[in-house]
C-alpha cells in the first residue's frame, strides 16, 4: 500500500521525474559506453582532428581527432564511478561514526562531532588538491580525497537522524527485550534513517561529480588515457579560439548530471519526508 | 556574551591547531625524504643530506612542527626553496590579486543572492519565484571554472570587451587592474549566489510566517519596509552562517578560476609550488587559506550571536 502511494506521488513530483530521467540518462550513457561507443574514446586520429559536428562525428572531434561524442559517453562512466565510490566511502565510515556517536552519547559523541566540525571548517577542495598533488594525480587518489570529506557529512546527518529515532518508544521496548546497542543500531535505527541518508547521498553524489571535474580540470584527477569531462574541459580551454564548441559540450554534460542529481535529491526529500512537504 | 565569546575563541584556537596538525601531517607523510623530492632522483646523496640539514629535516617531527608553528606565529614563514625569497613577501604579492578577487566575488554574491532571495520570498510560488528558483537550481549545477570559460568565450573571444586572462598589476592603474578581475569575480560570485539565493529565500519565507510580521502588516507597515526592515534582519543569522561556510568554497573556487584566467594569485602560487616541489610554500599557503576560512567562520558565529541573542543562550 505504501509503495503504491510512493509511485503515485512520484508521478506527480516534477523534481523527481526530471531528476530521475536525467540521472537515468547519464547512467544509461555510462552503461552504453562500457559496451559500445561510436569510436574508441581514446583513439587518436590526427587526419580527422578538429572536425565540426557531422553525421560521422555527431559532436565533432578534438585536436587529436578524438570523437567528442564517444569521449562524453566514456566520461559519464568516470563521473559515476567517482561519485559512487566517494559517496560509498562517506556512507560506510560516516554512518558508522554517526551511529556510534548517537548510541554511545557522552564523551564519544562529543569527540566525533567536534572532529567533524573541524572538517567542515576546512576548505575541502583545498585539501583534496593538496592530497592529489602529494600522492600523485589519478582517479583513485581523487576518489579518496573526495571521499574523505563525505565522512563528516554523513557522520553529522546520521547522528542527528539517529538521535531522533533513539528517542522513540519502540527503541525502549527493544532495549527492554534485551537487545544490545549494536543490534538496535543496525536493526531499528538504520532502516528508519535510510531515507534521510538516501537524500544526502544524492546531494553528495552531485558534489562529488563537481569535485572530480574540478580536480581533473586542474590535472590532478583522471590522467590520459582515462577520459573525464574535467580533462576534456582543460584541453578544450587551450583551443578556445579555434574550437570553442569543445569547451561547451563537456560543460553541458556536467550540468545535466549535477542538475539531475540535485533534482532527484529534492524530489526524494519531498517523497520520503511528508513533513517537509507540508511546510513548503 | 562574554562566556560565549570565550567558548568560541577556545574553539577557534583548537580548530587552527587541528588544521595545522593535519596540513603538517599530510606533508609529513610525503613519500620519501622532502629534500630528495625537491632535488629529484638525479641528486647525489651528499646534496640531499645537505639540503635536509638546511631544511631542518634531521630534527624530530615535533621539533619541526613547533619550529614551523612558532615561525608562523611570529610572521616568519620561512624561505621558498624554488624562488629563494621569503615566503611572506611571495604570499603578500599574490594576496594583492587574490584578496580583492575574493572580496569582489563575495560582494557580488551577497548583492545578487540577497535581492533575488528576498524578491523570491516576497512572491512565493508565483511565476517570478519559480523562475528565480529554476535559475538557482541551474546555478548549483554549473562548475564555476566552466562558467569562467564561457565568460571568456563570450566577452573576450567574441565581443573583445574584456581581457581573456593575465593581470597588469595595480601599478597599471585601478581601471585595467579591476578590469582583469571583473570576469573572474563574476564567474565566482554568480555561481556562488545560487546556493545563497535559496538559503535567503527559505530563511525569509520562514520569518514571513511569523506573528510579528502579521502584526506589522496589520499596523499598515508598507510591504517594502516589512521585507527589508523586519524580515531580512531576522533572517540574517542563517544567511550569514551559510555565507561563512561558502567562503571556503569561494577560496577553493578562486584557486581554480585563477587558473582559468592565469591570474598571479595564491592559487597560482600553490600550483607552481606543487610543480616545483616547494613543500614549505604549499604548507604555508594552505595553512593561510585554512586560517582565513576558519577566522571568517569564527567572525560569522560571533556576528550571528550579536544579531540574535537566542543563539548565545542556546550554546552557553
Amino acid at each position: 500500500m505504501k509503495d503504491q502511494s510512493f509511485f503515485k506521488r512520484a508521478r506527480n513530483n516534477p523534481s523527481f521525474l526530471c531528476g530521475a530521467s536525467l540521472v537515468g540518462l547519464i547512467i544509461l550513457a555510462a552503461a552504453l559506453s562500457s559496451v559500445w561507443t561510436p569510436y574508441p574514446p581514446a583513439a587518436i586520429d590526427i587526419p580527422h582532428k578538429l572536425l565540426a559536428p557531422s553525421p560521422a562525428h555527431w559532436l565533432g572531434t578534438d585536436q587529436l581527432g578524438h570523437d567528442v561524442a564517444s569521449q562524453l559517453l566514456a566520461g559519464a562512466r568516470v563521473s559515476i564511478l567517482v561519485g559512487v565510490i566517494a559517496v560509498g566511502i562517506g556512507v560506510v565510515f560516516g554512518v558508522a561514526l554517526g551511529l556510534v556517536a548517537a548510541s554511545a552519547k557522552g564523551l564519544v559523541e562529543d569527540a566525533i562531532m567536534r572532529l567533524s566540525d573541524f572538517a567542515f571548517a576546512f576548505p575541502a577542495l583545498l585539501l583534496a588538491i593538496m592530497l592529489t598533488a602529494i600522492f600523485g594525480p589519478g582517479v583513485v587518489n581523487a576518489i579518496i580525497a573526495i571521499g574523505i570529506f563525505n565522512v563528516p557529512v554523513f557522520a553529522k546527518v546520521t547522528r542527528a537522524a539517529a538521535n531522533g529515532v533513539l528517542a522513540r518508544e519502540y527503541i525502549l521496548a527493544a532495549r527492554a527485550a534485551g537487545k544490545g546497542p549494536v543490534a538496535i543500531a543496525l536493526e531499528h535505527v538504520l532502516p528508519n534513517i535510510a531515507s534521510t541518508l538516501i537524500v544526502q547521498a544524492t546531494i553528495q553524489f552531485a558534489i562529488a561529480v563537481l569535485a572530480e571535474v574540478a580536480l581533473s580540470y586542474l590535472g590532478l584527477g583522471a590522467q590520459p588515457p582515462v577520459v573525464s569531462w574535467g580533462r576534456m574541459l582543460s584541453e578544450a580551454q587551450r583551443l578556445m579560439f579555434q574550437a570553442p564548441r569543445l569547451a561547451v559540450f563537456p560543460g553541458l554534460a556536467v550540468i545535466l548530471a549535477v542538475l539531475g542529481l540535485n533534482l532527484l535529491g529534492d524530489g526524494l526529500r519531498d517523497l520520503l519526508d511528508p513533513r517537509l512537504r507540508a511546510r513548503r | 556574551m562574554v562566556l560565549y565569546l570565550l567558548q568560541r575563541i577556545i574553539l577557534l584556537v583548537a580548530t587552527l591547531v587541528f588544521a595545522s596538525v593535519v596540513i603538517f601531517g599530510v606533508l609529513e607523510v610525503l613519500p620519501g625524504n622532502a629534500a630528495q623530492v625537491m632535488l629529484g632522483a638525479s641528486a647525489t646523496p651528499e646534496t640531499v643530506a645537505a639540503l635536509a640539514r638546511k631544511l631542518g629535516l634531521d630534527q624530530s617531527i615535533t621539533a619541526r612542527y613547533f619550529a614551523w608553528i612558532s615561525g608562523l606565529a611570529r610572521g616568519d614563514l620561512g624561505l621558498s626553496y624554488a624562488y629563494g625569497s621569503s615566503i611572506r613577501s611571495l604570499i603578500l604579492d599574490r594576496l594583492a590579486v587574490s584578496a580583492p578577487l575574493a572580496l569582489i566575488a563575495m560582494a557580488l554574491t551577497s548583492v545578487i543572492a540577497l535581492s533575488a532571495g528576498v524578491f523570491a520570498a516576497a512572491r512565493r510560488n508565483r511565476k517570478s519565484d519559480v523562475a528565480i528558483m529554476a535559475f538557482s537550481q541551474l546555478g548549483l549545477a554549473v562548475p564555476n571554472f566552466w562558467f569562467a570559460i564561457v565568460l571568456v568565450l563570450v566577452f573576450s573571444v567574441w565581443l573583445h570587451i574584456a581581457p581573456s586572462g593575465g593581470f597588469p598589476g595595480w601599478s597599471a592603474g585601478l581601471g585595467p587592474a579591476l578590469g582583469a578581475l571583473i570576469l573572474p569575480a563574476i564567474a565566482l560570485g554568480v555561481v556562488q549566489a545560487a546556493i545563497l539565493t535559496r538559503v535567503t529565500r527559505s530563511a525569509v519565507v520562514d520569518v514571513l510566517n511569523e506573528d510579528f510580521i502579521r502584526t506589522a502588516r496589520a499596523k499598515g507597515v508598507p510591504r517594502r519596509a516589512i521585507l527589508w526592515r523586519h524580515a531580512l534582519p531576522n533572517a540574517l543569522a542563517p544567511i550569514l552562517t551559510i555565507m561563512g561556510l561558502q567562503f571556503a568554497n569561494l577560496i577553493a573556487g578562486a584557486i581554480i578560476v585563477e587558473n582559468v584566467f592565469t591570474l598571479p594569485g595564491i592559487g597560482n602560487l600553490i600550483f607552481q609550488a606543487i610543480a616545483n616541489r616547494d613543500v614549505l610554500v604549499v604548507e604555508d599557503c594552505v595553512m593561510l587559506l585554512a586560517a582565513v576560512v576558519i577566522a571568517v567562520n569564527f567572525l560569522v558565529d560571533v556576528a550571528c550571536a550579536a544579531i540574535d541573542p537566542r543563539l548565545r543562550r542556546r550554546s552557553a
